[in-house]
């Protein structure tokens, strides 16, 4: 039975020398410091450690130090095959195009949202094939905005509701569950009917999503003047913002879903470009409805 | 409007169901909308109707398996909780 009492008096050692750091004296120490024992674990495994004892104590100890190594591989097996399958679901890599962003791109995109009527150049640039990051190009769809807005709208919904006497928790989740689904039912419409207009566009669902999330922007500007002026001022600034949303939309999406020609401006007969530029104008339109309807009631 | 992401769901399965009970020799073909009508010529593009059986008949043959899957969850669990 010589095991166990050494590694007992190693252990013991080991706790003395844990304790020595936290000054065993101190009364206001309620128990023993082990960070520094893990610190010193750590460092003794990766370079010279500080003292003898406390590697002599892991090393010694073939079970923790078994048990540590499985229990790493373990925690990086499981990473990797979390990180595999995940890329599947939700591509993550085009995702982090989306967020690619800074300052000055949000800057001059919500100037844009709120007042697209200066800008001439719509189109998007690319570069060999593949379109370019955000913040290069202030024409490219992102996600920040949308995400950020339906955010803030859901947080501008709630202090409108405060301001009401009509808030309690539950509906903050009422609010975002309820915008969450008009957005999927929005971009589900958007699908359905680019699938059955047969366009041959490189919209993805991803671009669709993030064009059904500018009209946050709108909201949010609509409630809060109503907020501070009042009915009319929601009224204004709501009309405002829906026209350039409206705007917005149309001359964005004119260029991704029409053929080359009639988006130049040129008047292009035939019965599938008529076809394509009511459904733009339907996707348009559709923004100010879901705009008044989803803010209406909170502005009283 | 309180529109929960359950609700959304509902209303998937329904829109989903009504769409499989469509019967194709018993119904389709007698208003014109059967699986031989959608196919136009193979020159242009096929128009909206041709689009819109296709979207049927394929909703159908995709989807007929993992409807009856989801609705004996359906009836399980409204069985259970009402």
């Amino acid at each position: 039975m010589e095991y166990p009492n050494q590694s007992g008096f190693r252990q013991q050692a080991g706790v003395r020398m844990r304790g020595t750091p936290g000054d065993p004296r101190d009364p206001s120490l309620l128990f023993d410091d082990t960070s520094a024992g893990g610190d010193k674990h750590d460092l003794s495994g990766v370079g010279k450690g500080p003292g003898v004892c406390p590697g002599q104590a892991l090393i010694s100890d073939p079970m923790s130090n078994l048990a540590l190594a499985y229990g790493s591989s373990l925690a990086s097996h499981g990473r990797e095959m979390m990180d595999k399958n995940l890329d599947r679901f939700i591509p993550i890599s085009k995702l982090k195009y989306y967020f690619a962003v800074d300052t000055v791109y949000v800057g001059k995109k919500l100037g844009l949202l709120v007042f697209p009527y200066m800008h001439d150049n719509w189109e998007v640039i690319y570069q060999q094939d593949t379109p370019v990051a955000p913040r290069f190009d202030i024409n490219a769809p992102d996600l920040y905005i949308p995400v950020m807005g339906f955010i803030t709208y859901i947080l501008v919904a709630g202090l409108a509701l405060g301001t009401q006497n009509r808030f309690s928790p539950e509906i903050l989740g009422i609010q975002a569950s309820s915008a969450l689904v008009w957005l999927i039912i929005e971009v589900l419409a958007v699908l359905l009917s680019l699938y059955l207009v047969t366009v041959n566009t490189d919209l993805t669902t991803i671009d669709l999503v993030a064009f059904s999330g500018y009209k946050y922007v709108g909201m949010i500007v609509g409630v809060i003047a109503g907020l501070l002026f009042g009915r009319m001022g929601y009224h204004l600034s709501l009309l405002w913002c829906c026209v350039s949303t409206f705007v917005f939309t149309i001359r964005t999406l004119r260029l991704k879903i029409l053929s080359e020609a009639a988006a130049e401006g040129r008047l292009v007969r035939g019965a599938k470009n008529q076809l394509r530029m009511y459904l733009t104008m339907a996707i348009a339109a559709a923004q100010p409805v879901f705009m008044y309807w989803l803010t209406f009631h909170l502005v009283r | 409007m309180a529109f929960t992401l359950y609700a959304l769901i509902q209303t998937a399965i329904l829109f989903t169901n009504a769409i499989a009970v469509l019967h194709e020799e018993r119904f389709l073909s007698k208003i014109g909308w059967g699986a031989e009508q959608g196919i136009g010529g193979f020159g242009d593009e096929p128009g909206i109707k041709a689009q819109l059986l296709n979207l049927i008949r394929s909703v159908r043959t995709v989807m007929r398996v993992p409807l009856i899957a989801v609705n004996s969850v359906c009836i399980v669990l409204l069985l259970l909780f009402g």
